[in-house]
């Protein structure tokens, strides 16, 4: 996924402050975001459009929960952990929650490391990254087979309303999926880093195109983006 | 900063960016099949969506048979008439018209009217393609299924669209769902492409709006599809889910044949917003790229400059916001708080406004203008009369105590083929008629395209003009059999006999358009590069067909506006954009 657009063979005429500025970039010509490549636009763009899947799972969520009859269970109690006799509610979801939130974290260092073209340490914070997300993704399996051997499923569930077995599979599944995916692509582009395809600029397997660094921050905001959906599922599916 | 769009420059801004690394195909198959040049794809996208548009056709000639004459085939039996009348208005506005504008035009015209030597991500625009292509292999193969497809209507309202006695249980309502799923995300690698190119990768001197109005359209419907599409993939998802998961998103508490089902407590009004959600836009996303196209044509064949450019261009960004408001008004019989009823009338009415400012603009576009009668002009022209014409019933249906009577009966089904079916098909002949010389470097038959225009106009106004009439006579659509049916008089049974009659002849005269573009592909007289003698970038380009990478050596660099045409004094009656302006007033840099 290379672009030529990130080094400009001119200066951006001298950008203006505020909103003065950002006029004057959209009624220049060639590009409407002078400082971002093609990649990180067309990022920009699917993460919008993929708000707009989650925004719409999440309506959903709260329409089947504000109009069914039944009950809706009580989040804390059905996820809750048992250990050593002590009644723990969300403990699970509270270490799952911050365990993303620090992939964040490693994830804004990597980035940081890319573009002083530091390819080891780049390539490990992606590395530790994508291991953050792959915990993520086995404590949210765990969690899932809690529920399946206590009865959770998406036709029914012991608590109350059957939606919630529904939604809740659906919801962290579909982000779950997001995180795999993260989690895959963040394995390739560290393994590009790695390999130094970066500098010298070896082009690739399906684009044919050259790489450049950039990528892994593009990866970046879609690693950032699967974080922020995270908090809003923990906020209107655990914490309601 | 150029001020007033039509101001010439005399000089470009220097280049920001580098030249684009262009994959060349080494390969028949990655140079026509696997391609990732977007010229190659968009007749890849456009070959297909007319394939399956045609079987549409055919599907909808079925739907006439058995109104018109009920009982003349066997073979339409009610079930099987649902099965038609859903698969004919589902590829007819998803797999026909999305496709067409978005995937045939916009990946044809976008590079080439914005001076780039491709789509910034090729090998994303073949993947685009080629899921496009399995989901309609998936629908065909539904109509091969046991059951056959599904006979849920095409808005696939829940309960019924999943409850066993509609037809295409089986497999046809998976693979219809399973269609859409693909096609979104096939769009949505097409749809990054086109958003991205027309912000980022515009050649020198192309400001925003000296953008040639046909991009505006695909571009604004562009980004509405990344935005409505999501809620239809999410109900499509959600709606799996309940066929095969037994969840109840959807679904209700149900007794079916006197046993009660195992679902409870879902909304089906939650599916219809969030079809809805979708499917409003989608009459706008077919619609927009129909405006920006016609009025290039217009400009283009009345020698005469758009009035009204930068009106044009809010008027396009206004519809689409707008149009994300508007939903409900699909749902005023769906049982929903009367004073959302008044909420969505009003936003509705509201997109008549910039809607009439477009027309009156293209009308004032044509006053004195130097009009040439040929085959996209006419086209033009039909689809501004009838687009007029559908807008205009649909300031009715708008009102709720008007809506309320007329909902689902042909009233409607007028309506939404006049507004959405005839209007932008209608535009996809003009532009293929204006565009064909450049995709092919030969023109159309001339006398063969003036025949089809006037059969297909006035054709379609005899088939959907009496529809109206059925419809406030109180004809149901949807419905299988009209014949006992107390309200209709003798003269309603004569008049749909008469409709399906001349929805044969229209039908049967594409067969001269389908003639037409595969002879004139060798017999056709050769155009030359700009046979229109038109401004906008890609009639300069320096070979026709366009070689792969556009351009050639040098990209092009844009002086002016896409409408310099019969300016007084120049030395022909257009200018292209690529013509250095002599005055330097206002100059940017
Ligand atoms: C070739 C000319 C066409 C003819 C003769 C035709 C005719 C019909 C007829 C008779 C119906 C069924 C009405 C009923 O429910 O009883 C129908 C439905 C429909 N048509 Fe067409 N149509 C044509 C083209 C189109 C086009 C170009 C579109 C694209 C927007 C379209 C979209 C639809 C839709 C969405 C439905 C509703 C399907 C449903 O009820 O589920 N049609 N058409
Ligand atoms: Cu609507």
């Amino acid at each position: 996924m290379s672009d030529p657009a990130v080094t400009p063979s001119r200066e951006p005429t001298a950008r203006l402050p505020g909103w003065r500025g950002i006029a004057a970039d959209w009624s220049s010509d060639q590009r409407s975001f002078k400082t971002a490549s093609w990649g990180k636009v067309m990022m920009w763009v699917f993460l919008l459009s993929d708000t707009f899947i989650f925004g719409c799972f999440l309506l959903s969520y709260m329409t089947a929960r504000m109009s069914t009859t039944v009950t809706w269970p009580n989040a804390s109690e059905v996820f809750s952990l048992e250990i050593a006799g002590h009644h723990m509610p969300l403990l699970l979801i509270a270490i799952m929650t911050f365990v993303l939130i620090t992939s964040s974290g490693t994830m804004a260092m990597a980035v940081n490391y890319g573009y002083r073209r530091d390819r080891k340490k780049t390539a490990i914070l992606m590395l530790l990254t994508a291991a953050f997300g792959a915990m993520f993704v086995g404590m949210q399996a765990f969690e899932w087979s809690k529920l399946i051997s206590e009865g959770v499923r998406p036709w029914e569930n012991p608590f109350g309303a059957q939606q919630f077995g529904a939604i809740f599979f659906m919801i962290t599944g579909f982000h779950g999926t997001h995180v795999t995916i993260g989690v895959i692509f963040l394995l390739i582009v560290a393994r590009k880093v790695w390999r130094g395809d970066f500098d010298t600029g070896r082009p690739g397997f399906f684009t044919a195109r050259k790489g450049r660094y950039e990528i892994v921050e593009i990866t970046g905001l879609y690693w950032h983006f699967v974080d922020l959906v995270w908090v809003f599922i923990f906020a209107f599916f655990y914490l309601w | 900063m150029a001020d007033i769009p039509h101001d010439a420059s005399a000089t470009v801004p220097p280049a920001e960016l580098e030249e684009m690394e262009l994959y060349h195909a080494h390969s028949w198959w990655t140079k026509y099949v696997f391609s990732q040049d977007a010229k190659v794809i968009a007749v890849q996208y456009a070959v297909t969506a007319l394939v399956i548009g045609f079987v549409a056709l055919v599907l909808s000639w079925l739907i006439r048979l058995q109104l018109g004459f009920p009982g003349l085939v066997e073979f339409i039996d009610a079930d099987r008439y649902y099965q038609i009348i859903t698969m004919h208005g589902m590829i007819m506005v998803v797999y026909l018209l999305t496709a067409l504008f978005l995937g045939g035009f916009g990946n044809y015209l976008i590079p080439l009217m914005v001076g780039a030597r491709d789509m910034v991500f090729p090998y994303a625009n073949m993947l685009s393609f080629w899921l496009y292509f399995v989901a309609v292999m998936l629908l065909v193969i539904s109509f091969f299924v046991p059951g056959g497809p599904t006979g849920a209507g095409w808005t696939l309202y829940p309960p019924q669209a999943i409850l066993s006695n509609t037809p295409g249980q089986q497999w046809g309502i998976m693979l219809m769902l399973v269609s859409l799923i693909v096609f979104i995300i096939g769009f949505t690698m097409g749809g990054l492409n086109y958003t991205v190119t027309v912000l980022q990768a515009r050649a020198r001197g192309m400001t925003l709006m000296r953008l040639p109005l046909t991009i505006w359209g695909i571009f604004v419907a562009t980004v509405m599809a990344l935005l409505a599409f999501p809620a239809l993939f999410v109900a499509a998802v959600m709606m799996l889910f309940d066929k095969y998961l037994g969840t109840s998103f959807f679904m209700p508490t149900l007794i079916e044949m006197g046993e009660q089902l195992s679902y409870g407590g879902g909304s089906p009004i939650l599916f219809q917003h969030l079809f809805w959600f979708f499917g409003h836009p989608e009459v706008y996303i077919v619609a927009l790229p129909a405006f920006g196209i016609v009025s290039d044509l217009i400009s283009t064949h009345a020698r005469r400059n758009i009035f009204g450019y930068r009106m044009m261009v809010w008027a396009i960004v206004g519809i689409g916001v707008l149009s994300f408001v508007v939903w409900a008004h699909h749902m005023y019989v769906s049982g929903m708080n009367p004073y959302f009823g008044f909420f969505f009338a009003t936003t509705t009415l509201i997109i008549a406004v910039p809607t009439a400012i477009k027309v009156y603009n293209w009308v004032l576009t044509l006053w004195q203008g130097d009009i040439h009668f040929n085959p996209p002009m006419l086209f033009a022209l039909g689809f501004i009369v009838t687009f007029v014409n559908g807008g205009l019933s649909g300031l009715f249906l708008g009102n709720v105590v008007v809506d309320v009577p007329l909902s689902d009966t042909m009233f409607v089904v007028a309506h939404f083929h006049m507004v959405m079916g005839v209007a932008p098909i209608l535009v996809i002949f003009g532009a293929i008629y204006h565009w064909y010389p450049k995709v092919t470097g030969r023109m159309l038959g001339d006398a063969m395209a003036k025949f089809h225009f006037w059969v297909t106009f006035l054709g379609a106004y005899l088939i959907f003009f009496p529809m109206h009439y059925l419809g406030l006579m109180g004809l149901p659509r949807r419905y299988f059999e009209t014949e006992g049916i107390m309200i209709m008089p003798e003269s309603g049974h004569s008049l749909n006999a008469f409709i399906s009659i001349m929805a044969f002849i229209v039908g049967f005269a594409q067969l001269v358009f389908v003639f037409n573009l595969i002879w004139s592909l060798r017999h056709g007289r050769p155009s030359g590069p700009n046979p229109w003698r038109a401004t906008t970038l890609e009639w300069q380009t320096p070979t026709t067909p366009p070689p792969h990478g556009n351009w050639g050596d040098h990209l092009p660099n844009v002086y002016r506006w896409a409408y310099d045409y019969s300016v007084p004094g120049a030395k022909e009656d257009f200018i292209p954009q690529n013509e250095p302006g002599s005055v330097t007033k206002g100059d940017p840099a």
